[in-house]
């Protein structure tokens, strides 16, 4: 049951029917697998991977990794601090990390000032944020294992022995 | 200009005008590819490169580099425990298609017989007519082109000295158990002959362990081992294979090899060094989505009445179209005008390919779900 999770994650879209073939089980056993790991929320959702350069969205248009320094609290550790972080919508990605700094975000907003706002007015205000370093991304190229680039054409000859 | 009559007399590529059609076409599947859909993994490609820049771009020993015919020598170990000395009875070749030719010229003398289970990979007859060999070739229908101890016993006749043996098979998919090689090793021995073994889909089989033929009892001495890297790690246009056999045969055999071939690339085999060191990974995940191919379209095929039993290896299935009136040739060439899939008839494989088609799953799923969708409609209108 676990190579369900392995082929839709390669594929979002492919039906309980095919994985039923693929894997030679029931239609209805793949579909009550499925319907089990929504509910138990190891599938999370079912998106689509975009390469945004190529839309003319303004609202999601810049990017920042923002490293974040944090005074942990007392029974909570980083987890409370962390959740009013990664509440706000801006927030894409929030990672908690060893090293220098603890908390790694990806946050997206329509141009660099409304990002720089929302580092200057939301996070480092809050209480417990010590201090922020920000990173605007230039160029994405490969993202949670795919290569934003377009694949190029199957160079291999159509027919061979 | 007058060429030789041994070439004229050669079989032509039997399916050389659909070929061109197929070449002609646009927004064509095409389920007619030999090799992986997959590009080398990166690790290879990067270690060439680098070689490359530092300058690795002369000849190589004949043999090959002796790293990579000692890691090719303890892979096979691991693997399979045969040993093979890396020093003088492994040969690196130009791919495998080298590797039977100069197999079969250092084999052969002049009317020396060759038995050829069909269907089968092209070059077989060929190469063994350009070596002065005489084909005899053995038609497996009847058995599920499996190859059987009996059917080898029927085509035992003076002056036979060899057998080209290729398992997984190509086009059928058709592998064989320790038990069933045993059985045929016997015949092999009684027989005296000589089995040159091509195994270059052995990591692609899927339900059972591959057995090499070189690791069963008596076998060793009298095979020829033919392997290579272009499918188990998608390095087709490296052109790297290699041969594991008697010492005296290797040396028979480099001696042609020095003289034709003097040497496979050398980035090539600096590619194939690193294959064989770290890129257990990526052959798994490889073999995966295969099977899983494998299971989609054996289910698709034989759900719109393309009767096809489930091949055991390599990325082939070999369905029967008998059902549909049409000859594989037939059925090919209509389906591609109709639908734009190819497929290769199974004429291509064997003289008696009337009734088969081979349909390769070397190609990503939602091709392979699209083809299969257009291949039933095809039948569908047929039926009409």
């Amino acid at each position: 049951m676990q190579e369900i999770l392995e082929i839709l994650e390669k594929d979002a879209r492919t039906t309980p029917e095919e994985i039923a073939r693929i894997l030679k089980k029931k239609p209805a056993l793949v579909r009550k697998a499925i319907k089990k790991f929504e509910k138990d929320g190891v599938i999370v959702k079912y998106k689509t991977v975009l390469n945004r350069e190529l839309i003319k969205d303004k609202t999601r248009s810049v990017r920042a990794l923002i490293e974040v320094n944090i005074a942990p609290q007392r029974g909570h550790g980083f987890d409370h601090i962390a959740e009013r972080i990664y509440r706000f919508p801006e927030v894409v990605s929030c990672y908690l990390l060893s090293g220098s700094y603890d908390l790694l975000l990806v946050v997206e907003g329509e141009d660099i000032q409304t990002v720089s706002s929302f580092v200057s007015q939301r996070l480092a205000t809050l209480d417990n944020v010590r201090g922020t370093v920000t990173h605007f991304l230039l160029k994405k190229y490969k993202e949670d294992g795919d290569i934003l680039k377009r694949a190029e054409r199957s160079k291999r000859i159509a027919i061979s022995f | 200009m007058n060429i030789s009559k041994k070439v004229q007399k050669l079989p032509p590529s039997g399916i050389r005008e659909f070929f061109e059609l197929v070449i002609g076409m646009k927004d064509v599947i095409s389920l007619g590819v030999g090799e992986p859909d997959f590009v080398t993994p990166w690790n290879i490609c990067e270690s060439a490169i680098f070689s490359v820049e530092k300058g690795y771009t002369s000849y190589t020993s004949n043999m090959g580099l002796y790293e990579l015919r000692l890691q090719i020598s303890k892979f096979l170990k691991n693997k399979y425990g045969i040993s093979y000395d890396p020093k003088q009875e492994i040969l690196v070749t130009t791919g495998v298609s080298e590797g039977l030719d100069i197999t079969v010229r250092a084999l052969l003398d002049s009317g020396d017989k060759v038995l050829i289970p069909e269907p089968c990979y092209v070059s077989y007859h060929p190469v063994t007519s350009l070596a002065g060999g005489k084909p005899v070739f053995i038609d497996t229908k009847s058995t599920g082109f499996k190859l059987t101890p009996s059917l080898v016993e029927k085509n035992i006749s003076k002056g036979v000295k060899a057998i080209i043996f290729n398992y997984p098979t190509n086009p059928t998919g058709v592998s064989y158990t320790k038990k069933e090689l045993i059985e045929l090793s016997k015949v092999f021995i009684k027989n005296d002959l000589i089995v040159i073994s091509d195994e270059i889909y052995d990591e692609l089989t899927y339900d059972m362990p591959h057995t090499p033929m070189s690791s069963l009892k008596g076998m060793k001495e009298r095979t020829v081992y033919l392997n290579g890297f272009s499918k188990t790690f998608a390095m087709t246009g490296w052109r790297i294979g290699y041969i594991c056999a008697p010492k005296d045969l290797i040396s028979g055999m480099t001696k042609i090899h020095q003289y034709v071939m003097m040497c496979a690339p050398i980035m090539g085999q600096i590619g194939a060094i690193e294959a064989l060191r770290g890129s257990g990974r990526y052959v798994q995940e490889m073999k995966r989505e295969y099977s899983r191919r494998r299971e989609f379209i054996v289910d698709r095929l034989n759900g719109m009445g393309l009767m096809c039993p489930k091949p055991e290896g390599a990325f082939y299935a070999f369905p029967s179209v008998k059902n549909t009136g049409m000859d594989s040739v037939e059925f090919a060439k209509k389906l591609l005008k109709k639908e734009r899939v190819a497929v290769v008839p199974g004429t291509a494989f064997s003289r008696e390919g009337k009734e088969h088609i081979r349909i390769s799953y070397a190609t990503g799923m939602s091709d392979l779900k699209e083809a299969c969708v257009r291949i039933e409609r095809f039948l569908r209108s047929n039926e009409r």
